[in-house]
């Protein structure tokens, strides 16, 4: 059972401030993590591991400094680690980050599943991971709860808004992983010396990949960045500081006013 | 596809066990402001099973031209099929725009169906514009976590595709049923496209009214300070017709179930009244429910964020004010 799990490094956006005086984002000083959705996936497919046996491979796409997740990783338990990586892969929308991805994935071959995250907190689109699927012609199965192994098929417990289905899949198929599916174990000591000391991550550049140049980067890429900014905030309304009784009266005034009542 | 022979605004229609989604309906109405600008149609694009009847409630939101693809294998959502489905319909008809909800469909199928096309795709797009130069469609959306707003082009591709955020968008609704033209299509081979098979679905129980859907909310943070608390907001929920919904923070403390939650990682809701009992104001809270026509806050700390983006508020203490109001409410309508 060889299961490949895509991680991706992002910033920790829960720890991003504006700026107060240029309303800009101030990155400085924001620790990467391995994005949320993409931990829970690993920790999904190191469980499998545990129970089925088998190798979990992890692959990365970004810049060296990636380098950092992947070792994370394989210190959590994972065998092995590509990193997708090079100048000419940058600027690349979900279709290009997907079928870079993809063609990486055709060249380590010899999978029978393969786990992403959702989606990353940084670009919440998630679209890579079905997109992967699609360009490898494989079954995806979407926001996954669970995920079991029977014979040549996996059952997954896949969220919807308002329900549940559970779905049987056939190996090989890609699954994206919900954070909310399991706790990630930690790295283990041992673990932490063992990637960085005996364990080599692989890294592929643009030569090592079997894919059209009209395919990757920006040049590859469907969607183009018109601008970014800082959103608008909605202008200072009136705040009041009154007796909670007064403050109720206030209240029903404002609603009165607004036909509310 | 080529950018000269691509027409129509197209409005994918979900739909779950014959009942459509709210954003379908918000998609309608968007898609076709953009039709005007573009001079063009807008189109709605029904896949299910025994879906026949759907096309009058679309007609009645405002749709005039219906594409219907009724086959079993359309039934209940599964990727492939539907995916299949909606390519077809894109390589037949050529559209200049695809719309679809940011929803736990949508967001499955979208990213399949543009990369078999081979055309871009933008995720949880906010605000839809047509930029006057190019009448290229600009795609508005969040990034980081909401920190960040990025508009984005697909200059060259066709269609243009988007998932829309559901509750920002505003549905249209006919004074009567306006007449509606109904193209069924049929699609070969989709019971054999099924990759996936479903041994069983379980519905999340719930009796709440959908916050996505309220017109009024009243809303709980962790200034509420305890599970007890939230029938207070649930009384004046209930006089003033509303429906509870509540923060992060009063979800993560187990407060309220996660279907309530409103924000980045919960629901983005654009009710008339959003009352703000006890919640500070996160930016990812705010990205969730800014967009509400009138936003009360109540908060005991005068710095709260949410007093930033209230069109009033009240700095005390929730849990005292609310019964008050109530009270006060019941009052005015004797």
């Amino acid at each position: 059972m060889n299961i490949i799990v895509c991680i991706k490094q992002v910033p920790n956006t829960t720890e991003v401030r504006l700026d107060p005086n240029t309303g800009t984002l101030i990155r400085d000083g924001v620790p990467s993590i391995i994005n949320p959705d993409d931990k829970a996936g690993l920790e999904a497919a190191l469980r499998l591991k545990d129970e089925h046996g088998g190798k979990v491979i992890l692959v990365s796409m970004g810049p060296l400094q990636a380098d950092v997740a992947l070792r994370e990783g394989l210190a959590m338990g994972a065998d092995e680690a590509y990193l997708i990586s090079d100048r000419l892969f940058g600027g690349a929308d979900t279709w290009a980050t997907s079928s870079t991805i993809a063609s990486a994935i055709r060249k380590i071959g010899n999978f029978d599943l393969i786990i992403t995250g959702r989606q990353a907190i940084d670009g919440d689109t998630a679209q890579v991971g079905p997109q992967i699927a699609e360009h490898l012609g494989i079954a995806n199965i979407s926001y996954a709860e669970d995920i079991k192994i029977e014979g040549n098929s996996v059952i997954v417990k896949r969220q919807y808004e308002d329900r549940y289905h559970i779905l049987k899949s056939k190996l090989p198929c890609l699954i994206t992983a919900l954070a909310e599916m399991n706790v990630p174990r930690y790295m283990k000591p041992g673990g932490i010396m063992d990637a960085y000391e005996n364990k080599e991550i692989k890294i592929f550049t643009r030569q090592n990949l079997d894919i059209e140049d009209e395919n990757i980067g920006l040049k590859g890429s469907p969607t183009r960045v018109l601008k970014s900014f800082t959103k608008q905030v909605k202008g200072k309304g009136i705040v009041v500081s009154l007796n909670a009784a007064e403050s109720a009266d206030w209240i029903v005034e404002i609603l009165k006013e607004k036909f509310i009542l | 596809m080529n950018k000269q022979e691509c027409s129509g605004v197209f409005v994918f229609i979900e739909q779950v066990e014959q009942k459509v989604a709210g954003v379908s309906f918000e998609l309608i109405g968007k898609g076709k402001e953009l039709a005007v600008e573009l001079n063009t149609d807008l189109i709605a694009v029904l896949m299910g099973y025994n879906v026949e009847g759907i096309a009058d409630d679309l007609a009645y939101h405002g749709a005039e031209q219906v594409i219907m693809i009724n086959d079993p294998a359309l039934e209940t959502y599964m990727t492939e099929p539907y995916v299949k489905a909606m390519t077809a319909v894109v390589n037949k008809y050529k559209p200049e725009i695809v719309l679809f909800g940011a929803t736990a469909i949508g967001r499955d199928m979208a990213p399949r169906v543009s990369a078999r096309v081979h055309t871009g795709l933008t995720a949880d797009c906010t605000k839809l514009e047509v930029q006057e130069d190019t009448k290229d469609l600009l795609m508005t959306r969040p990034a980081f976590g909401g920190n960040i707003m990025a508009t984005i082009r697909c200059p060259e591709h066709r269609p243009q595709m988007a998932t829309v955020r559901p509750g920002v968008m505003q549905k249209y609704t006919a004074a009567e049923k306006i007449p509606c033209k109904v193209d069924r299509l049929e699609v070969p081979d989709l019971a054999d496209s099924k990759n996936v098979e479903i041994l069983e679905i379980l519905k999340k129980v719930s009796e709440k009214m959908d916050i996505k859907d309220a017109r009024i909310l009243i809303s709980g943070g962790r200034g509420m300070g305890s599970a007890e608390n939230f029938a207070l907001l649930e009384d004046l929920a209930e006089v003033l017709g509303g429906t509870v919904a509540a923060s992060r923070a009063a979800v993560d403390a187990g407060w309220q179930e996660k279907d309530s939650q409103v924000g980045q990682t919960g629901n983005t809701v654009r009710p008339n009244l959003y009352i703000a009992c006890g919640i500070s104001g996160a930016i990812q809270h705010l990205a969730g429910m800014e967009e509400s026509d009138i936003i009360i806050a109540i908060n005991k700390d005068e710095t709260a964020p949410i007093f930033e983006i209230a069109d009033f508020g009240v700095i005390g203490d929730a849990s005292k004010i609310v019964p008050m109001l109530t009270q006060a409410i019941k009052a005015q309508r004797k």
